[in-house]
């Protein structure tokens, strides 16, 4: 039955930009699996890389990226793997056999947060307008993370290109309050 | 089209687009690129408002952030905005201004008659008026305030939008005169992120009013020929109409950009009317400029007496001749620069410098001009009313302290006047930077420096141009290299002006031959009507802090902050104490430079951004099914749900009779959730709780209590061992974040030994609690009913299943005292499971409660809520939960504190129950205060307080909580609440603090 109940996101039906150069669109369930663990510990990262196909970034604020699959820094022991939607479970799955045994901690959290797509030539300056982060090209580019508030909620920013295109993570509470934002904030530029 | 003091030619106006306006209710004509001020004094008006105190007639004194007089109430309706300085009102086609301070009009103001009781008006008049009685100041605070005010603030919504902004950069430049815009060009060439603010329409700042050369081209070209290749640089941004408004901490800047003020509104409906940037820079160049000083000479503030800098830049710049017959009065060279242009422009001129035989090129030009120059004298006073008719002139003695000789009168209609320059040292002070005070120029300026910062130009005390734009280019290269940029292509400074500029000779008070505050007034303060006299009565009454003096005499205060007086004050203060300026010291000098708006400051924050609405996965269907809706924290929780026509009791009492009787359900997502895992995971939480966990089997649930290290209770919730290293932990719905952080900052400074993990998974589950006789009938019929069973799935534990298809942990949890599941489904399952729980409750009459009835539930248990029964001061012990204070296991955060006195003695605070007596359906007031005898009036001895209080449908009768010293003592006692706005005290019976099924029989059902 479980193929029969409604999965419902927090953004469904809700009205967007009307910005053409800055477009958001909702990525509710991409897969997201919280990672703890000890990046000094050559057994840990190793078997990381086995079961992702990437090893655990150690420098703060970037990403490892193989295939499809993302690992976000998040700090000195956490990272966020983003995975695509409905590979959580085969991802938890592949760490939880390759960490066999250490002390590691591997939680799912893909419904927790909703990940709003930002894209366009001014998507860079809406999000100015509410994160206190220097995005600058020189300062931030593809390949980076960081978590910030952008307006008053915690979000989570990776970017993915150049045109710019951002993955703002935030947690499914706030989402309506973002995205609302985020469409104001991007009037200026329709 | 009257402007009869418009100049034929030139200006940096738009000759070719008119603009209409409207001063008090008269139509004007002025140009595209003028300021209000500058189409007024086109315009032949003089007279521009009345001042704060003595009501006087004031005009038009400076041509910038500096002015003190000209301040207008601008537009109106939802829009207007009082005290705008109208050298800074950019003209628009429509604008509406309103002079202030006059009733009923600017030409007639009653309230004049101030002016001729002005000795009744001294420093310190509020203090010395309104001592005594003190319940009289309501009255006199009316009076005052409408007879002084300082213009309406609007009463509408804002209908604007406000922008906010953060930006990085290398190096930001405040200021875009020839020092900034030389730094901004020389960072720039170095491939630095630049940003270049002015607060002027356009960049060149005094260039803009000049008539001198830089580079063999006019001064005003090659500022054209800059702003070229400043816009040409892709990381330069330049930002006109902006004002660098605060300078902060750690390079940390606020700017005011004004979008669209200058074009009366938002032209597309999209656009912002301002922008409050917040902008972290790793240099700062500072190249604000400086502001001229007025000289302080009896009657100085008659309208037409105009800082000379300013009349130089109406001529030049806006094409406005302020007057036809010119005094200038200086101590310095730069006013024979206006004198030139106003001769030029075809004023008649004459120069009273009170330096005695001045020399220089200035001079001599002014001479070869055939200008009139008097030296060695000085104005004694100024004639008119509402406006400057002439002035009378003496010779200055040796001394610079009296005056000599005969006096002459000399017919004029504006009087331009220049006591030297004050280096813009705002922002360098907000930076914490250390002022000298520089005898040549009789000024402060920079010294220490302790931000990444460095002035140049004027504002760094250098007044000549060649200067200006040398430092300029030395700022902008070092700021560029200080920011980590290599500097190969240095720009060279360009030529200009480089003849000496004479020094200033200070006469901070202008004799006028008789004793002071005779015969009229010299203006210190023109804002504030502050004068000479009103200095030296501070100084007799024994003011000697600068600091003091400001607030006694309000010198320097107002929306204009002193900047043409500070200086000029605290000079005759030092004077009278007989040390010199910089011993007297200056006031601090605070942000923002100029006022800035709430609007700005607020942004976009307003209405439904003010704060963000947290909302479950069900919030939806709350919606839909007319939930009243309840604040905690951030989170929108449903609090009741209505029927139709149902008072909030009525509904509140009907979804708590469900839950004993039939079945309910409630939204539970919001509480926090932590998974806790690692081999050390029941280690950890057996020290952060104070109850016992290393044996509590997989599967099973035990609640918790935690405390601080002052042993007061902090949290609680109920924690679930998931598997032998993993537990899943909740916590209340408003210390989800508060205790995640607590957890991480013991296992990262004190307990890096243990090996556990924390992560919050709040907002994976959504969680639907079902609670009731009939719960398992509704749960049982979405998944095994089996697996339900009081043995299968006994109270406080957990068990994961499919419900309604879908994979779920469930629960066997209650906070209601009844038979309770709740199950937990990721959140994108949330809606469905909860309509799935709604259409297979209806045949047993299921019901949808919300906070309020889980409230008055709970209570009927006596289950405490943190924050509620609980404030911070509150052990387990004084809750009557001594049974969760483990006593044998070791050590928990919190325990240490139980041996303190204060946390031991036998008195404190203990949980109780109330009943009222008289009437069993008054329900008591959260935070009424309980005292054993009743008196006439407060004070009374209070021996606790109620924390909760309902009406209980259950019980049929109202019940509280209380807190009431060595409350467990007095079961069946008597105590009185009293009511606040009186009325007969409460009495209540003090009673054990659970009221339904004592023993607990129906949870565990």
């Amino acid at each position: 039955m479980a193929d029969t109940a409604t999965e419902t996101s927090p953004l469904d039906g809700r009205a967007g930009s009307r910005a053409d150069s800055a477009v958001i669109v909702e990525h509710p369930h991409l897969g997201k699996i919280d990672l703890r663990g000890d990046p000094g510990d050559t057994a840990f990262v190793d078997a990381v890389a086995e079961a992702i196909g990437a090893a655990p970034p150690i420098v703060a604020n970037t990403v490892a990226t193989a295939g499809k699959n993302s690992i976000l820094w998040l700090g000195p022991d956490e990272w966020l793997l983003v995975t695509p939607e409905g590979n959580q479970g085969q991802a938890e799955g592949a760490l939880r056999t390759a960490l066999e045994g250490q002390h590691v901690s591997i939680v799912d959290t893909t419904d927790a947060r909703t990940t709003i797509r930002l894209h366009g030539a001014n998507a860079r300056n809406v999000l100015m307008k509410g994160c206190p982060l220097d995005l600058h090209p020189r300062a931030f580019g593809p390949g980076q993370c960081a978590q910030s508030i952008l307006a008053k909620a915690d979000v989570l920013i990776h970017q993915l290109d150049d045109a710019p295109t951002y993955d703002i993570h935030v947690l499914c509470s706030f989402s309506r309050y973002l995205w609302d934002w985020l469409a104001d904030a991007a009037k200026e530029f329709s | 089209m009257t402007q009869k003091f418009r100049l034929a030619e030139g200006g940096r106006i738009n000759r070719d687009r008119p603009v209409r306006f409207r001063f008090d209710g008269i139509t004007y004509h002025g140009y595209e690129g003028d300021t209000l001020a500058s189409a007024l004094l086109a315009n032949g008006v003089r007279l521009v408002g009345r001042s704060f105190k003595y009501h006087r007639p004031r005009g038009i004194l400076s041509a910038g952030a500096e002015e003190p007089n000209a301040l207008v109430q601008l537009r109106e309706g939802a829009r207007t905005e009082p005290n705008m300085r109208a050298p800074q009102v950019a003209l628009f086609d429509g604008l509406t201004a309103e002079s202030q301070n006059r009733w009923p009009s600017l030409e007639f103001d009653v309230w004049s008659v101030n002016s001729l009781f002005s000795r009744f008006f001294p420093s310190g008049f509020y203090y010395k008026t309104f001592m005594w009685p003190a319940s009289f100041w309501m009255t006199y605070e009316k009076f005052i305030r409408n007879a002084t005010g300082l213009g309406k603030g609007p009463v509408g919504k804002d209908p604007d939008r406000y922008e906010q902004r953060h930006q990085w950069c290398d190096v930001l430049v405040a200021g875009g005169g020839p020092a900034g815009l030389m730094a901004a060009l020389a960072a720039g060439r170095a491939g630095a992120r630049v940003i270049l603010a002015d607060e002027q329409s356009e960049m060149g700042g005094s260039l803009l009013s000049d008539t001198s050369e830089i580079d063999g081209s006019q001064s005003a070209d090659w500022v054209a020929g800059i702003m070229d290749e400043l816009r040409s640089m892709e990381d330069v941004t330049i930002l006109p109409r902006t004002t660098v408004s605060g300078y902060y901490d750690y390079n940390f800047l606020t700017l005011l950009e004004r979008v669209t003020d200058h074009l009366g509104e938002d032209p597309d409906g999209k656009t912002p009317r301002q922008r409050f940037w917040q902008v972290r820079a790793k240099q700062v160049v500072l190249a604000t400029g400086a502001i001229e000083r007025p000289l302080s000479f009896l009657n100085n503030d008659r309208p037409g007496v105009m800082l000379a800098g300013a009349v130089r830049t109406y001529v030049n710049r806006y094409a406005a001749l302020p007057g036809r017959k010119a005094v200038i009065f200086t101590n310095n060279d730069s006013a024979y620069d206006t004198a030139l242009d106003l001769q030029r422009a075809g004023a008649a001129v004459t120069v009273i410098d009170v330096r005695k035989a001045p020399r220089g090129a200035r001079i001599d030009a002014a001479r070869a001009a055939g200008i009139d120059i008097e030296d060695g004298r000085v104005i004694t006073r100024a004639n008119g009313g509402k406006r400057v008719t002439g002035v009378i002139i003496r010779d200055l003695d040796e001394s610079g302290k009296s005056v000599t000789g005969g006096s002459r009168s000399i017919g004029c209609d504006l009087v331009a006047m220049s006591g030297g320059w004050n280096p813009t040292v705002h922002l360098f002070s907000q930076s914490r930077g250390k002022l000298r005070f520089d005898e040549l120029l009789a000024a402060f300026v920079p010294d220490k420096s302790f931000a990444d910062e460095r002035s140049a130009g004027a504002c760094n005390g250098s007044m000549r141009l060649s200067d200006c734009l040398a430092e300029g280019l030395r700022a902008g290269l070092a700021a560029a290299r200080d920011a980590g940029f290599n500097v190969r292509k240095a720009p060279t400074a360009p030529k200009a002006d480089e003849a000496e500029v004479g020094a200033t000779m200070p006469v901070w008070l202008v004799p006028s031959g008789k004793r002071l505050g005779r015969g009229g007034k010299h203006f210190v303060d023109f804002q504030n009507d502050v004068t000479a006299a009103d200095l030296h009565l501070a100084h007799r009454e024994g003011y000697v802090s600068v600091e003091h003096l400001k607030r006694y005499t309000t010198t320097g205060m107002g929306t204009d902050q002193g900047k043409t007086s500070n200086v000029n004050a605290l000079a005759i203060m030092a004077e009278l104490q007989g040390v010199s300026i910089p011993e007297a010291g200056t006031t601090t000098f605070r942000p923002p430079y100029t006022p800035t708006g709430f609007g700005a400051i607020a942004g976009r924050n307003v209405g439904a951004f003010m704060d963000p609405a947290r909302l479950t996965a069900m919030h939806d269907w709350h919606v839909e099914h007319g939930a009243m809706f309840e604040d905690v924290g951030q989170w929108k929780r449903p609090w009741y749900y209505p029927r139709d026509g149902e008072r909030m009791e009525d509904a509140v009492n009907r979804e708590v009779l469900a839950a004993r009787s039939a079945v309910t359900m409630l939204d539970a997502s919001t509480l926090g959730k932590i998974d806790i895992q690692g081999p050390d995971a029941a280690e950890f939480l057996n020290r952060i709780y104070t109850n016992a966990w290393l044996k509590l089997p997989v599967g099973s649930c035990r609640y918790g209590i935690m405390l601080h290290e002052d042993g007061m209770v902090f949290d609680d919730g109920v924690t679930t061992r998931l598997a032998k290293n993993r537990f899943l932990m909740t916590t209340t719905t408003g210390g989800a974040a508060n205790v995640l952080t607590w957890l991480e900052e013991w296992l990262q400074t004190e307990w890096p030994e243990l090996q556990v993990y924390c992560t919050s998974v709040s907002e994976q589950w959504a969680t639907v609690s079902v609670s009731g006789p009939y719960a398992r009938h509704v749960v049982g019929s979405l998944t095994d009913y089996d697996k339900l069973g009081p043995r299968d799935l006994p109270f406080m534990t957990m068990a994961e299943m499919k419900v309604a298809g879908i994979p779920a942990r469930v629960y066997r949890i209650s906070f209601t005292g009844e038979l309770a599941f709740e199950v937990n489904v990721p959140r994108r399952y949330g809606l469905a499971l909860w309509q799935a729980i709604w259409e297979a409750g209806r045949k047993y009459g299921i019901t949808p409660y919300g906070t309020e009835a889980m409230h008055v539930l709970r209570a009927e248990k006596g289950f405490i809520i943190v924050g509620q029964e609980t404030d911070g001061t509150v052990t387990p012990m004084d809750l009557g939960m001594d049974w969760i204070v483990a006593k044998k296991k070791g050590d928990f955060i919190g325990r240490r504190s139980f041996a303190r006195a204060d946390t031991a003695r036998p008195d404190r605070k203990q949980l109780v129950g109330l009943f009222t007596e008289d009437d069993p359906h008054h329900v008591l007031v959260e935070g009424q205060q309980l005292v054993e005898e009743v008196k006439r009036a407060p004070p009374m001895k209070m021996v606790g307080h109620v924390t909760s209080a309902y009406f209980s449908p259950n019980l049929g009768r109202s019940i509280a909580l209380a807190v009431v010293k060595s409350g467990r003592e007095r079961m069946g006692e008597t105590l009185y609440a009293p009511r606040l706005g009186g009325g007969r005290p409460v009495k209540v019976t003090v009673t054990d603090p659970v009221f339904f099924d004592k023993e607990g029989v129906r949870a565990r059902g």
